[in-house]
């Protein structure tokens, strides 16, 4: 096995080689690199399929499928705005105007100081309670432009 | 003085603060050595009142809402352990009108029993469906869930019972149980409410199943974006695989029957059953050519029940009761319960368990309150983004599968999505192409390219370009849609579309008359 510098390779092949015996195993596996390196590096997917015995190809084919993989490190905070119906009848579409603009940021953009990710989600199933949006892993709902305000405010209070 | 109070731990309101209340709770309680014992547990659905919290009283449980950390104090003085009075004071919680009027049978336990306790679902009638389905054979268990009428909770209405007996019937050493817990339809949260406030009924459902099919392995599809209800259901996984519910002897009946959560990957279309298998097998999720049904060639080409979650969280009261009660509920050839999801623009939006045959008018206004904006009603989605928009004149539509298909809509999943009048209905037509556009699974041409070319087709309607030529294009490109694509994405995505056009036409800047003239060729 080549050793990679940064231990890479070493990562990604210990975790896919730990899960390679589940039937249909390249989803969990995908997850599994995603939770560790927060994207999936494109350099993973030639591991992924040695380990697998599938082609580079196959494995491409699935990670550009879905839309949670993300080719590119996020910034240090994922922030992802409901644009589905329910949350567009309280006004998601100007919640979402109001943080493009806040923020300096369209769908799928990271800021240059690798600050934040905005990404669209389509439903996070707090219906009940639109327009809903996530932190990184938290879940808000009845956000207003106002809240949001304060939300982010809060986030760069903790500096974190 | 013990006093149990009760928290949600349902996302729902944990987004709206239900964390902090619950720690002010118990700061204050502990500072006031009051002797307080905080139980987290799932929402009662009622979503305006949350974060809404319970206390144990001589009376029952009362109930204060919407909370927050802020008013814990001033609930504390006001001696809430009491069931006292206070500016947020509810009442009986049985009592509150939105609750008491429900049917719940599904939904029986959630928001008043700990979902990560065995003991508190034992005591609450749980697993006694399991118990009667190990005294039976699968050809008996068939025959109850046919008796009672339950048809598919995803969408399709197919019959359960159809299904499972077609399953039983293939011949395969391995077969499996595949629970649909992607709940990608936006407006719909029912099965996230279970999956955190009642997480051993889903067990329970899908190991009857398994008992009844001889499968001796299951999964639950679950969207990524849940990540309290995957918490809970792997917690709830463990404790009943510690009991001996789950695992190689089930009860001590001989059985294996084991259950995995496996996570999508924020696709729509692997709500569809067979992409679902496709995305279990590690692939993309396309949707496969149907015949095979999966009951016969379903995951990793076994015979495979495929359910909605509601579907199989239906099943153990049916086992426990009988086929005969639950059919007792409901009206025509839509037996039972529905788990209504009331969400958009309403003031009480919330979670609506009833027989079938309830009409929108009773649950947007009785029950919804009107519009949270307090304006008019104007359009009205049922059964999720491939629903059809009903107009305010509609709303006496009594909610069962064929009386919405008379109307050319769908019940779906159950989720009622309401708009005021200050919604632009040719914004969500075009929304609508737009959302099938991007999650198009790619392997039919009239999904992949028809939306593509639906969003191009509505922007030139709105931009007056040939406005009636358009139309007509528009009409005739959803007939393709419909009539040719391989599942309900394609095929259903017309239905917002086309009804948005035939209520609304003044939005897509027409007349009824040049909406009339605008005839397909």
């Amino acid at each position: 096995m080549r050793n990679s510098p940064d231990g890479h390779e070493e990562a990604v092949r210990s975790i896919a080689s730990s899960l390679r015996y589940k039937p249909g195993a390249l989803l969990p596996i995908l997850h599994k690199v995603q939770e560790r390196f927060g994207y999936v590096p494109a350099r993973s997917l030639a591991v992924i399929a040695d380990v697998l015995n599938l082609s580079r190809a196959e494995v491409y084919g699935v990670v550009s499928f879905y839309h949670d993989f993300r080719s590119e490190p996020p910034g240090e905070h994922v922030i992802r705005v409901c644009r589905a119906e329910s949350c567009q009848a309280m006004g998601a579409v100007e919640l979402v105007a109001h943080i493009k603009r806040k923020l300096k940021l369209d769908f799928g953009q990271t800021s240059a100081n690798q600050r934040f990710t905005l990404e669209p989600v389509y439903c996070l199933g707090n219906c009940a309670c639109s327009p809903a949006i996530t932190i990184d892993q938290e879940i808000y709902g009845r956000v207003t432009p106002r809240r949001f305000d304060d939300l982010l405010a809060e986030l760069e209070g903790r500096g974190g | 003085m013990n006093s149990t109070i009760y928290v949600p731990q349902d996302s729902g309101a944990l987004s709206l603060g239900a964390e902090q209340v619950a720690r002010a709770l118990k700061s204050h309680g502990e500072r006031l050595g009051a002797g307080t014992r905080i139980v987290r547990t799932g929402s009662r659905g009622l979503y305006w009142l949350e974060p809404m919290i319970e206390v144990d009283t001589p009376q029952g449980r009362v109930a204060y809402g919407p909370v927050n950390a802020t008013d814990v104090g001033s609930l504390f003085d006001a001696g809430f352990l009491d069931g006292r009075g206070h500016r947020l004071f509810l009442g009986p919680t049985e009592e509150i009108g939105y609750l008491k009027n429900q049917e719940r049978l599904t939904f029986a336990r959630v928001g008043i029993i700990d979902p990560c306790a065995l003991d508190e679902y034992l005591a609450h009638g749980g697993y006694r469906g399991l118990e009667r389905a190990l005294e039976m054979g699968g050809a008996q268990i068939v025959g109850e869930v046919m008796l009672s009428g339950l048809r598919g909770r995803g969408g399709a209405a197919f019959p359960a019972g159809i299904k499972w007996k077609t399953a039983l019937e293939a011949y395969a050493h391995q077969k499996y149980v595949v629970c649909n817990a992607d709940e990608g339809d936006a407006g719909t949260f029912a099965d996230r409410m279970i999956m955190e406030g009642d997480p051993f009924l889903l067990i329970e459902g899908m190991t009857i199943a398994a008992l009844c099919i001889g499968a001796s392995q299951g999964y639950i599809y679950l969207r990524s974006e849940y990540p309290h209800s995957h918490r809970t259901l792997e917690r709830a996984l463990e404790l009943a695989r510690n009991r001996g519910y789950l695992g190689k002897n089930v009860l001590g009946s001989g059985k294996p029957f084991d259950l995995e959560v496996r996570l999508g990957a924020g696709a729509y279309i692997c709500g569809e059953e067979t992409a679902m298998l496709e995305s279990l097998e590690g692939k993309r999720g396309m949707v496969r050519y149907r015949p095979p049904v999966p009951a016969v060639k379903g995951l990793f080409g076994k015979p495979t029940i495929v359910n909605n979650l509601l579907t199989f969280a239906s099943v153990p009261i049916i086992l426990e009761k009988g086929g005969q009660f639950y059919k007792e509920y409901g009206t025509g050839r839509s037996r039972g319960t529905l788990a209504l999801q009331l969400a958009g623009n309403v003031k009480r939006p919330g979670l609506i368990e009833k027989a079938f045959g309830v009409t929108l008018n009773e649950i947007i206004y009785e029950y919804g309150g009107g519009t949270a904006s307090g304006r008019r009603v104007r359009a009205v989605q049922v059964g999720g983004p491939l629903g059809a928009y009903l107009p305010e004149s509609e709303l006496d539509t009594p909610l069962d599968y064929e009386a919405l298909a008379a109307r050319g809509a769908m019940l779906g999943h159950g989720g009622v999505v309401v708009f005021d009048d200050t919604v632009d209905m040719a914004r969500m037509a075009r929304y609508a192409m737009e959302f099938c556009a991007l999650e198009s699974c790619g392997k039919c041409t009239p999904c992949r390219i028809g939306a593509v070319r639906g969003t191009e087709v509505i922007d030139r309607i709105l931009s007056n370009a040939e406005r009636t030529t358009n139309v007509a294009l528009l009409k005739d490109l959803c007939e393709t849609m419909k009539f040719g694509s391989l599942c309900a994405l394609g095929g259903l995505t017309p239905l917002p579309v086309l009804s948005a056009l035939k209520h609304f036409p003044e939005d897509f800047g027409l007349s009824p008359e040049r909406l009339e003239a605008a005839q397909a060729p």
